[in-house]
């Protein structure tokens, strides 16, 4: 399972084949990928915004935390990250 | 009263269309018989220059519109990425070498949807009229070749339903990400062909249960749509999600229309994109306002608590089997014309008379025969 193998310092990106972007005229990111698309919360798509293959997901937690002016927030960051993750929105490169 | 026109105006100003189809040509060289493209596509008008669509294309991203475009043009491709298109393109594989495969990735397209009408050679181009197996197979390689996600799709009906086994275990050979196994919806081609394409419920239950099995079995994971064939449904499906809510397809000739199949509707007219924006034909034409909201609805429809799930059905089906565009889709169980849809479906359960109608294929000269 790719979930069972995400740990903080997994560097998660967006999934081949899905496509990130802003729509101001729904006033949301949303998740375009084959045959359909995903309109997304505020807080999955600022996930969403920062996997980029580079960040960790650890520094992703903390920037989310930085940005948001909150904390205690890796576990939701973490569970969110797993269902995208299985639901193919995300690749974890090994 | 201006004032007041204009509020009711903006408050049912209606969303963004999310889904854009644009029909760049009706020269396919297959000749399926079960294709949705209307009977009189050979007397159609002249096709759309390329700074057509391209202007289509940039009044319906002006107005919201967001992700899934048909497209064979690499200009045309380039031009929906940069607007921000997820593009999608739909089709035969014929004619798609590795360059311009190749030219389509630079380009920007998404992913590549190509269709298959079986899984053995014979019945794919007995059922497309065509030689093109060998054809697809060799296109299949290069999609995957280039990194697109790879879409099969493969309409069923009766004389391949009982194959969905084999057609799954093909798109798993050729590393497909998804298979659309999408029965046969009966417009166009597949309208006139009805009897001989409806399978029966045994077929389709057949075909669900192989369907089940493949998805259990563990392995690759391809995810596989089933659309269910309407006729054997008891309430219709949410067809368009709701004529002109979401969809826009704008046809060879420039035709804009709420669905792919709505040119069959009586008494309606769409406009022409050579001859108004995208955001008036959305917005304020008549074509696409008239199946908005509920007010058009009748019983049983207009009264019924799921008409805001499934918005009455299918406009198309209603009229082709009633006669009025307005009434439920007879799909229905609470529609007075059910019963049009439960006999067709007894029929194609009763054993067959040896002698059949032929087929009628999806071809300029029967099109030109139909509609002279």
């Amino acid at each position: 399972m790719s979930a069972g193998a995400l740990s903080a310092a997994s560097r998660p990106a967006i999934g081949v084949g899905f496509r990130l972007q802003w729509e101001p005229v729904q006033n949301a990111h949303v998740l375009l990928y084959p045959e359909g698309m995903i309109k997304l919360n505020a807080s999955a798509g600022e996930i969403l915004k920062r996997c980029n293959g580079e960040a960790t997901i650890g520094e992703i937690t903390a920037d989310l935390e930085r940005a948001f002016s909150t904390t205690g927030i890796a576990g939701d960051v973490m569970s969110f990250i797993s269902m995208a993750a299985e639901k193919k929105w995300l690749q974890i490169p090994a | 009263m201006a004032a007041n026109t204009s509020v009711i105006a903006s408050a049912s100003r209606p969303g963004p269309p999310l889904w854009l189809l644009l029909e760049l040509t009706y020269r396919c060289p297959l000749h399926c018989v079960f294709c949705y493209n209307p009977l009189d596509f050979a007397r159609q008008g002249p096709e759309l220059a390329t700074s057509d669509w391209i202007r289509v294309l940039r009044e319906a991203r002006a107005l919201g519109a967001v992700p899934l475009t048909r497209d064979d043009l690499e200009s045309i491709v380039a031009e929906a990425h940069r607007l921000g298109f997820y593009v999608n393109l739909i089709t035969s594989g014929v004619g798609l070498t590795e360059e311009r495969i190749r030219a389509l990735k630079e380009a920007g397209l998404d992913h590549i949807q190509l269709s298959f009408q079986d899984s053995s050679r014979k019945m794919n181009d007995f059922l497309s009229s065509t030689r093109t197996f060998d054809l697809k197979s060799k296109v299949a390689a290069l999609i995957k070749k280039y990194g697109y996600p790879m879409v099969l799709n493969v309409v069923l009906h009766r004389l391949n339903i009982d194959h969905v086994e084999e057609i799954l275990g093909m798109a798993d050979r050729l590393g497909a990400d998804y298979v659309e196994l999408a029965n046969t919806q009966f417009y166009g081609w597949a309208w006139q062909n009805r009897e001989q394409l409806m399978p029966s419920r045994q077929q389709v239950e057949r075909a669900e249960a192989a369907t089940r099995r493949f998805r259990e079995r563990e392995g690759r994971p391809m995810r596989i749509f089933f659309v269910v064939p309407d006729y054997f449904e008891r309430r219709p499906k949410a067809c368009m999600n709701g004529l002109g809510s979401i969809f826009l397809t704008v046809t060879p000739d420039g035709t804009a229309l709420p669905c792919h199949a709505a040119r069959m509707l009586p008494g309606l007219t769409f406009p022409n994109v050579r001859e108004a924006s995208i955001e008036s034909i959305w917005v304020d034409s008549a074509g696409f306002n008239e199946f908005r909201g509920d007010a058009w609805m009748k019983e049983p429809c207009r009264s019924c608590p799921e008409k805001t799930r499934d918005f009455g059905g299918c406009r198309c089906q209603a009229y082709l089997l009633t006669g009025d565009a307005a009434n439920a889709d007879p799909v229905c169980d609470r529609s007075a014309h059910h019963h049009l849809v439960e006999a067709v479906v007894t029929r194609a359960d009763a054993p067959r008379n040896p002698v059949e109608k032929p087929l009628i294929f999806r071809s300029p000269r029967n099109s030109t025969m139909l509609y002279p």
